[in-house]
């Protein structure tokens, strides 16, 4: 049984850890006051997981830091209740704040990078709550409990580690060790603003148990997170928050098999996996219909039928560290791309997938084996001779703001991909259709990328890519950045563009639910190796290979798979 | 399909920012008074170089022995000199002559370090090794040093200031600009116009040049100011522009053998060089600022 008290205010148990009722924070001044949480209610009961699930700007991070007194100074904070442990907390101060924090609430944050000092060991951080608040004895106790610690949350070697910065550890043993300092003074009240977000799958799961391990010793927990699968697996009770407001709450389980709220449902929808291939993400905007029909980029000639599209053989890559050390990034990898045809390459952080991808685009040159593109040298030409047939094959990136020109309006970024021979009214028509064919509205291109949203920038990126019609276009993790239902949109524009244009695309992720969902064949890399290759389905669904059962393993899955065929009846 | 809203589409970025006239205002509001106050400064400094009669109260080189090493007065705002000369309009007249050097001397310092700079930001390894080993040399000596070396070789004058000052601060010019062409050389937009398949000839006029100069335009005002504190130093040592000529810095000077008896031979002049070195690097900044958001550059 749940034994979350999930109607607000209801009969629940007598003595919640956190009540909270009518929660509204606004920032600005008063006339422009941005209201950025409005009336948000719950309870929360020891040993129990509430999960606050919503996009960028819902409204749910600011939720979290009202938790702990950390809206900063410029945020208007009011509240109908607020009662901590009994206590009311509604006239705290920034001074009765920091007696909670560390000894009653730990906090944990979403960058582990940039939330340690970089200059202080990660002991000495772990810690900082016992030394301030002068609990944990000695400081040889005190240090036996650092180790303590570090050890529980699963970090090796806990005696060098506590002596090591946070560059010299992982990036998952970063963000433990950042748990760790939350648990320092055993809270009653851990709090997660987004703690697995930079991690990978398998290192997530280690994350997760342990934040699991924690409520198991009758802790109360709060996730917030923009993953329903991470949130689905955690959560007794759930909170769906969008522009601020929360639009559905209730038992996790309930909420994630009979969505009641249109949103809920549609970012349950959204949710890219093996179930959803062949299937559209996104609400509305049926597969456009191009208006001005150009005769598709794929004219197979009498080679090509013959020859796949890109050909890499053998590759090998290394590089020099600045250490001196050489370490071998890619090795031996090998892969054919059709025409037409989508290769996800999956893998985790330092796999070696991007340097593929960058050898792939001749950005790289590989020290052994050739990339073959249309069947004739690639990788082994000079830049001088490649330059001719570089519209062949284009990218996009993660980070689209970093490969735009900061000076440059939209129109003139995607202009300046247009095949050379189009020139004056014909070239600003072309640019026209481009940013038409990627459903950017008119308009847009005087826009500076500053002034554009994550997902309008990846649009302006393909419109780019495609521009100089690419037989075809790589992509590198294109939508890692973007909230889930700017993923479905953009996810669904790659697809349509496939039919559309017959482009194929080298499709880079680290995680599996996209690569599943959009493509044909999948490579699967560690360490720099291709462990598998094959069907998208035998690969990702019956894995053969350990690393490869591993990663599929990892990943966590909505526990309640929603039901697409009947909903979309309904 | 399931009935669709339309407000689940991205975040309205397009909803329209207020009215053109109003986020002129609004960026006003936002100018800090300091900077408003330094650039009304800047602007009496303007008028003095440019039309120094609209300010001066008496002729700057009559001389009038019978009010000599007056102190500052109603009739005499700055005091008077040894020859009995109205300090505030010779302070006046100065402003040409001093602005003139500090502008050059930046300009000088700007060309020489562009030309090293980029030499060794796209030049290659074994270029930037010597371009770089060759701005080290430069930046071991003291700049006031390298100054007089040129100074002892081609005799002093306003051209040998502007050229001295110049040679003297361009090691740190030479510095950044490198700096600014590495950083740009690796930057995403550059590394997706290679794969566009652009020459590099291209790429350079297109995207690294005009991102790597940006921050120099603010550079050149905070540049200004401490040239003309560098000319000072100079004219104080005896180096700078002959005696007659009312420059800044050959006003202190000429004023050094009368400290003891008349302070404002010194004060007066110096207060001028510090205002307007103050006022030039507070509007230098906050353009700075504007133009980088925050990110901070070294200044030279």
């Amino acid at each position: 049984m749940s034994n979350v008290d999930v109607l607000n205010g209801g009969a629940g148990s007598a003595d919640p850890l956190i009540r909270l009722e009518g929660l509204r924070v606004s920032f600005g001044r008063s006339v422009d006051d941005r209201r950025v949480v409005d009336d948000v209610s719950f309870t929360l009961q020891r040993g129990s997981c509430l999960a606050i699930v919503g996009e960028s700007g819902s409204g749910k991070s600011v939720t979290a830091r009202t938790l702990v007194g950390l809206t900063g100074r410029n945020a208007k904070v009011a509240f109908d209740r607020f009662e901590y442990d009994g206590r009311d907390v509604s006239g705290h101060r920034d001074a009765d704040w920091r007696g909670l924090r560390g000894r009653e609430i730990g906090f944990v944050t979403q960058d582990a990078l940039v939330s340690l000092d970089q200059l202080r060991p990660v002991g000495k951080e772990i810690d900082e709550a016992p030394r301030v608040h002068r609990i944990g004895g000695t400081k040889a106790q005190r240090q036996a409990r650092v180790v303590e610690l570090l050890d529980q949350v699963g970090v090796p070697d806990p005696e060098v580690k506590a002596r090591q910065l946070p560059h010299e550890l992982s990036g998952g043993q970063r963000q433990r060790a950042l748990i760790a300092s939350a648990l320092a003074l055993d809270p009653q009240l851990v709090i997660a603003d987004e703690p697995t977000t930079a991690l990978d799958v398998t290192v997530q799961a280690q994350v997760l148990e342990l934040l699991e391990e924690t409520r198991s010793r009758g802790k109360a927990l709060i996730i917030i997170s923009h993953d329903l699968a991470v949130v689905s697996r955690m959560a007794d009770e759930v909170l769906v928050m969008r522009d601020g407001e929360v639009v559905e709450r209730g038992i996790a389980a309930d909420v994630f098999r009979n969505p009641r709220h249109e949103y809920t449902r549609r970012l349950l929808d959204a949710v890219p996996s093996a179930h959803s291939r062949g299937a559209r993400l996104s609400p509305g905007a049926p597969p456009r219909v191009a208006a001005v029909r150009e005769p598709s980029v794929v004219e197979p000639t009498a080679g090509d039928d013959a020859a796949p599209l890109l050909e890499a053989r053998g590759l090998v890559k290394r590089f020099r560290g600045p250490d001196g050390v050489t370490r071998t990034v890619v090795r031996d990898v090998s892969f054919e791309l059709g025409v037409g045809e989508t290769l996800g390459v999956v893998g985790e952080s330092g796999s070696g997938k991007s340097t593929t991808a960058r050898i792939a685009l001749a950005l790289e040159t590989p020290e052994e084996g050739e990339v073959l593109l249309g069947g004739e040298p690639w990788s082994a030409l000079s830049e001088r001779e490649r330059r001719p047939r570089r519209n062949q094959i284009s990218v996009v990136y993660q980070d689209p703001l970093s490969s735009f020109d900061p000076r440059w309006p939209i129109e003139r970024i995607v202009e300046d991909s247009v095949e050379p021979g189009l020139r004056g009214a014909a070239r600003r028509a072309r640019v026209e259709e481009l940013l038409d064919q990627v459903g950017l509205p008119r308009g847009f291109g005087r826009r500076r990328p500053l002034e554009l949203s994550g997902g309008q920038r990846q649009r302006v990126a393909i419109a780019r890519a495609i521009a100089p019609r690419p037989r075809i276009i790589v992509c590198d993790e294109p939508v890692s950045a973007l909230d889930v239902s700017i993923q479905a949109q953009v996810l669904d524009l790659l697809g349509d563009l496939r039919d559309e244009l017959g482009v194929s695309y080298l499709f880079i992720s680290h995680d599996l639910g996209v690569v599943h969902h959009l493509s044909d064949r999948v490579l699967v890399m560690s360490q720099g190796q291709a462990v598998e290759h094959g069907e998208a389905d035998d690969v990702l669904l019956r894995p053969r290979h350990e690393y490869t059962k591993g990663l599929v393993a990892a990943v966590p899955r909505l526990l309640h798979e929603p039901d697409r065929e009947a909903r979309v009846a309904a | 399909m399931s009935t669709a809203s339309p407000s689940f589409d991205e975040a309205p970025a397009g909803t329209g920012g207020p009215r053109r006239g109003a986020v002129a205002w609004a960026h006003l509001r936002s100018v800090p008074v300091g900077v408003l106050l330094s650039s009304v400064v800047l602007l009496l400094f303007l008028v003095a170089a440019l039309v120094p009669s609209l300010l001066e109260t008496h002729d700057p080189f009559a001389t009038d022995l019978a009010a000599s090493l007056q102190s500052p007065s109603g009739s005499h705002l700055f005091g008077t000199d040894q020859s009995g000369r109205d300090v505030f309009s010779r302070v006046v007249h100065g402003t040409g002559q001093s602005l003139l050097i500090g502008l050059g001397s930046t300009g000088v310092a700007l060309v020489i370090g562009l030309v090293l700079g980029i030499a060794a930001g796209l030049g290659g390894r074994w270029t930037d090794a010597g371009v770089s080993r060759f701005i080290d040399v430069l930046f071991a000596f003291p700049t006031l040093f390298l100054a007089l070396l040129l100074v002892a070789i081609f005799g002093p004058g306003i051209t040998t200031t502007i050229v001295a000052v110049g040679v003297g601060t361009s090691p740190g010019y030479a510095r950044m600009v490198r700096g600014q062409f590495l950083a740009v050389r690796d930057a995403g937009y550059v590394e997706a116009a290679r794969a566009v398949g652009h020459p590099p000839s291209r790429i350079v006029r297109q995207h690294i040049f005009p991102n790597a100069i940006r921050p120099l335009v603010a550079i050149f005002t905070l540049g200004v100011g401490q040239s003309i504190a560098f000319a000072s130093g100079l004219a104080y040592l005896g180096l700078g522009v002959a005696p007659p000529a009312p420059e800044w810095g050959a006003l202190l000077d000429a004023g050094r053998q009368y400290v003891t008896e008349a302070w404002w031979l010194e004060l007066m002049p110096g207060a001028a060089i510090v205002l307007f070195a103050l006022a030039v690097t507070v509007v230098g900044r906050h353009v700075q600022e504007r133009l980088e958001g925050n990110v901070k550059v070294r200044i030279p």
